[in-house]
């Protein structure tokens, strides 16, 4: 018997794989077109939002009435000194959509971080434990699911009073439904398995076996689901804003950007159409790059 | 006779990250109306690719080259896919798969999946279709037929909807019947139940029949030609007597050793001394589940254990067996502290189990379990895994812990190189390893192993089959075997239980129980199990 087991052992051997879960991550990243460009476009923006004070060609705040409504230099009567021309305020148009990215970038990253954190919680607790809690939980979701969420933002901000920390308060407590379905489902499936009994039979406590053994395997699809949300967040924040209950001005933030650019619409396009542009990007970048990660990180490798 | 299947030097290659890979190599295989035909291998050998590159399922990055592939005289690659769905697979060529539990289509009844291929071809009027089907299901065994042609897959037990597909595939009456693995998901006597059926449907409807088995004694009694794969080649082919009897090549030889057999010697001796420290004991353990369906409807107890009580003494091999839904594993986790009884003593080295702080629990007994795929936590590494339960214990000094990981790690005969390697990277056998050592890095004195081995293949079982005992000496450990295979009984255990429905219905020495049991039950299971014999 015992030179089967050597001879046997050693073929068995052979058949392992020699890339680690690390390497074949990095292979599969970088042969996703998608995922390539979202998070191109996620750096780039991010970079334009950091380094926004040496980018920006002018100052955002700095009015000057005797330049108002210049169009961009493409069109007639555009000037070099201000690329994509000024709004109603003679204030540079292409410095404002520069510092307007800051405020969606912090807003975005604000609101999915506090919906994860509410969701994520609710999630695991309702998911590992089960029976009443999870029942409570699933009423909490179904009563949140039943409200009108940019009503109730709307109504909130005008109560507490409108700031940027305000408005991403609200927008991620609103937000955070979808982490507790995923998170709960993907957490009752791991409960289920046996390493967890076996951290059980261990003497592990719950605490230590959520945030042991479940938590490293929900990562990824908390991660996809962070980046969806970046989306949705900043979406809602142009809303709030465009509906005048977000960010208050003069600070540049694209929804309200636009707003301000609602009236001279139908002669001066762009004063719309410019934030349009980035809040698109910004937001298709947040999803091909979500989509992605979820195509990279399932086990079964798809779109291969 | 005719030959009805010929492949000549098939060759199929899978896409992997590490470039391609060559999965099936050069097979050259025939077969003759009316013959049946093994294959056996281990997983990974190329033998489901061997059968799904002629139902043309393989994987969707997988190429496939032959010098000839052809079916009673047609040339398979030379048909289209539409041609070919249409004229070959299904009513020339049937296949049953090893899971019975997801191959049915869970919203149909059977009657409309059964009758389905056949009316939807336009072989059948629908009526005609429904009167086949009810004959068909008839002649596979299931009891009342015409009320079942409207029931759901979910209403039947395992066996029955593999029986159910078996005569689905049956339906359109192929000349060549595959079966995949197709009582691996069974227990025992269903297994003798369903090869006995493939076996009398060959012989009368004169069907080719391929029988695809990690397990050569399943495939040695039903087959009159075998072919053994290894590494995605032949590497033996001849009658099912010749290579079974006098194996020409080393793996098969080395495959036929590691069987644990039901006949020759037990594989372990009678203790010199008689065990009688007990150290775990359970006495009328009784555990009922209440289930309802809905909100409104009443609640009906299920009772998963009825009144059991067994000890286990120390140093012993104890196996519990049973089919499944007997309970046994129920009560291992009961043991293990992962579930309650609804009443009834559980006591370790004489003291009540609620007593026992569960650190201590934990340092007396551990568990190892069925699956190695789920019983390692994927994003963990091979170090953090096996160290895991002393970190649990409060020993945090990393140097120690990974030099207690090494020691464990040698112990279970795990290369040292694997360490920092995840659990993806490993195969069946390693994984399981990788389990017991993760049990015994705290020293415990007992170990309770959930059906350890029916996970793996034939030729992996034996050497962990072999290590536990080995480890069992070595360490002084108590093991509590829960299987449903008398051939582990046969050649691990001191003694034995044998559970049914939640009781036990027989108890004693190995030796005894397995040459003269006094249960029918026991007899029943031991004339179910296969052996090398041919008929």
């Amino acid at each position: 018997m015992t030179d089967t087991d050597i001879t046997l052992t050693t073929v068995e051997l052979d058949r392992t794989t020699t890339l680690s879960p690390g390497q074949i991550f990095r292979r599969r990243m970088f042969g996703h077109t998608g995922f390539l460009i979202g998070a191109g476009l996620i750096l780039i923006i991010a970079v334009v939002a950091i380094l926004a004070p040496v980018l920006a060609p002018h100052d955002p705040f700095a009015q000057s009435l005797a330049d108002r409504m210049l169009p961009p230099v493409w069109s007639e009567g555009g000037r070099w000194d201000h690329i994509l021309g000024t709004d109603q305020n003679g204030r540079d148009y292409l410095s404002r959509l520069i510092y307007g990215t800051r405020v969606s970038i912090t807003i975005g990253i604000g609101a999915a971080t506090v919906g994860l954190i509410i969701g994520v919680t609710l999630g695991v607790i309702a998911g590992y434990f089960g029976g009443w809690i999870d029942h409570g939980i699933s009423f909490l979701l179904t009563a949140q699911l039943a409200l009108p969420g940019l009503l109730l933002a709307m109504a909130l901000v005008f109560i507490i009073g409108p700031s940027i920390w305000v408005v991403i308060g609200i927008v991620g407590v609103l937000h955070w439904t979808y982490y507790l379905v995923v998170t709960r489902a993907a957490t009752q499936r791991f409960r289920s398995l046996d390493f967890v009994a076996a951290a059980v039979a261990a003497g592990a406590s719950p605490r230590q076996i959520i945030w042991y053994e479940i938590m490293p395997n929900l990562m990824s699809s908390i991660i996809v689901i962070f980046t969806f949300e970046l989306g949705i967040a900043i979406l809602a924040e142009s809303s709030l804003s465009f509906l005048g209950v977000g960010i208050q001005p003069p600070t540049p933030s694209w929804g309200l950007m636009i707003a301000e650019g609602k009236q001279a619409m139908f002669y001066r396009p762009w004063l719309v159409i410019l934030p349009g542009i980035c809040l698109f990007l910004l937001v298709i970048g947040a999803n091909l790059m979500g989509d992605g990660l979820r195509d990279i990180t399932s086990p079964e490798g798809r779109n291969e | 006779m005719k030959t009805l299947l010929d492949i000549d030097h098939l060759n199929i290659f899978l896409r992997s990250p590490d470039g391609p890979l060559h999965v099936v190599r050069d097979v050259t295989l025939a077969l003759d109306r009316g013959e049946a035909l093994g294959i056996v291998g281990e997983s990974g050998s190329g033998k489901s690719m061997t059968a799904l590159a002629l139902m043309r399922l393989l994987p969707r990055s997988a190429k496939c080259s032959a010098i000839r592939l052809s079916f009673d005289g047609q040339d398979l690659p030379a048909l289209e896919d539409g041609v070919f769905s249409r004229t070959i697979a299904g009513p020339r060529i049937g296949m049953i798969f090893q899971e019975p539990m997801t191959s049915l289509n869970p919203v149909y009844t059977i009657g409309r999946q059964m009758t389905e291929a056949a009316v939807a071809r336009g072989l059948l009027s629908s009526a005609a279709a429904r009167k086949k089907a009810i004959d068909l299901l008839d002649r596979v065994g299931i009891p009342d037929p015409e009320g079942r042609m409207n029931q759901y897959a979910h209403q039947m037990s395992g066996g029955q909807r593999q029986r159910v597909m078996i005569a689905m595939t049956l339906m359109l009456d192929p000349d060549l019947l595959i079966a995949d693995e197709p009582t691996t998901a069974l227990d025992v006597t269903v297994q003798a139940q369903i090869l006995d059926l493939l076996d009398d449907l060959r012989r009368e409807r004169q069907m080719g029949l391929i029988l695809i088995s990690h397990d050569l004694a399943v495939v040695a009694q039903r087959t009159d030609r075998v072919a053994v794969m290894y590494g995605g080649e032949i590497v033996e082919q001849g009658t099912a007597r010749d290579v079974l009897f006098d194996p020409r090549h080393d793996y098969t030889r080395r495959l036929l050793a590691a069987v644990p057999r039901l006949d020759g010697a037990p594989g372990r001796p009678a203790p010199t001394l008689p065990r009688t420290d007990e150290v775990i004991v359970a006495r009328d353990i009784t555990r009922v589940y209440m289930t309802r369906k809905g909100l409104f409807e009443p609640k009906r107890e299920i009772r998963a254990l009825d009144g059991v009580s067994l000890s286990v003494k120390r140093g012993e091999t104890l196996a519990l067996i049973g089919e499944s839904g007997s309970g046994k594993s129920t009560l291992a986790r009961i043991l293990l502290g992962l579930d309650q009884a609804t009443s009834g003593d559980i006591l370790m080295t004489g003291r009540p189990i609620h007593d026992i702080p569960t650190a201590e629990r934990a340092a007396f007994v551990q568990p190892v379990f069925q699956d190695p795929y789920t019983s390692l936590n994927p994003r963990r590494r091979l170090s953090e895994i096996i160290a895991r339960p002393l970190v649990l214990r409060g020993e945090r000094d990393r140097v120690a812990n990974l030099e207690a990981v090494r020691e464990a790690m040698e112990r279970v005969r795990l290369p040292e190189r694997l360490i920092h390697t995840y659990p993806s990277q490993l195969s069946g056998g390693q994984r399981q390893r990788v389990a017991i050592a993760r049990a015994l890095v705290t020293g415990p004195e007992a170990l309770i192993c959930d059906e350890p081995t029916s996970a793996l293949d034939v030729s992996v079982q034996a050497q962990i089959l072999d290590l536990l005992d080995d480890l069992r000496e070595r360490m002084n450990l108590t093991l509590l075997l829960v299987t449903h295979d008398m051939a582990v009984v046969h050649q691990t255990a001191d003694r034995v239980v044998v559970m049914r429905g939640g009781r036990i219905v027989e108890e004693g020495t190995a030796a005894a129980v397995l040459s003269r049991p006094t249960s029918d039950y026991t007899a029943r299971l031991l004339a179910a199990a296969p052996r090398f014999e041919i008929a």
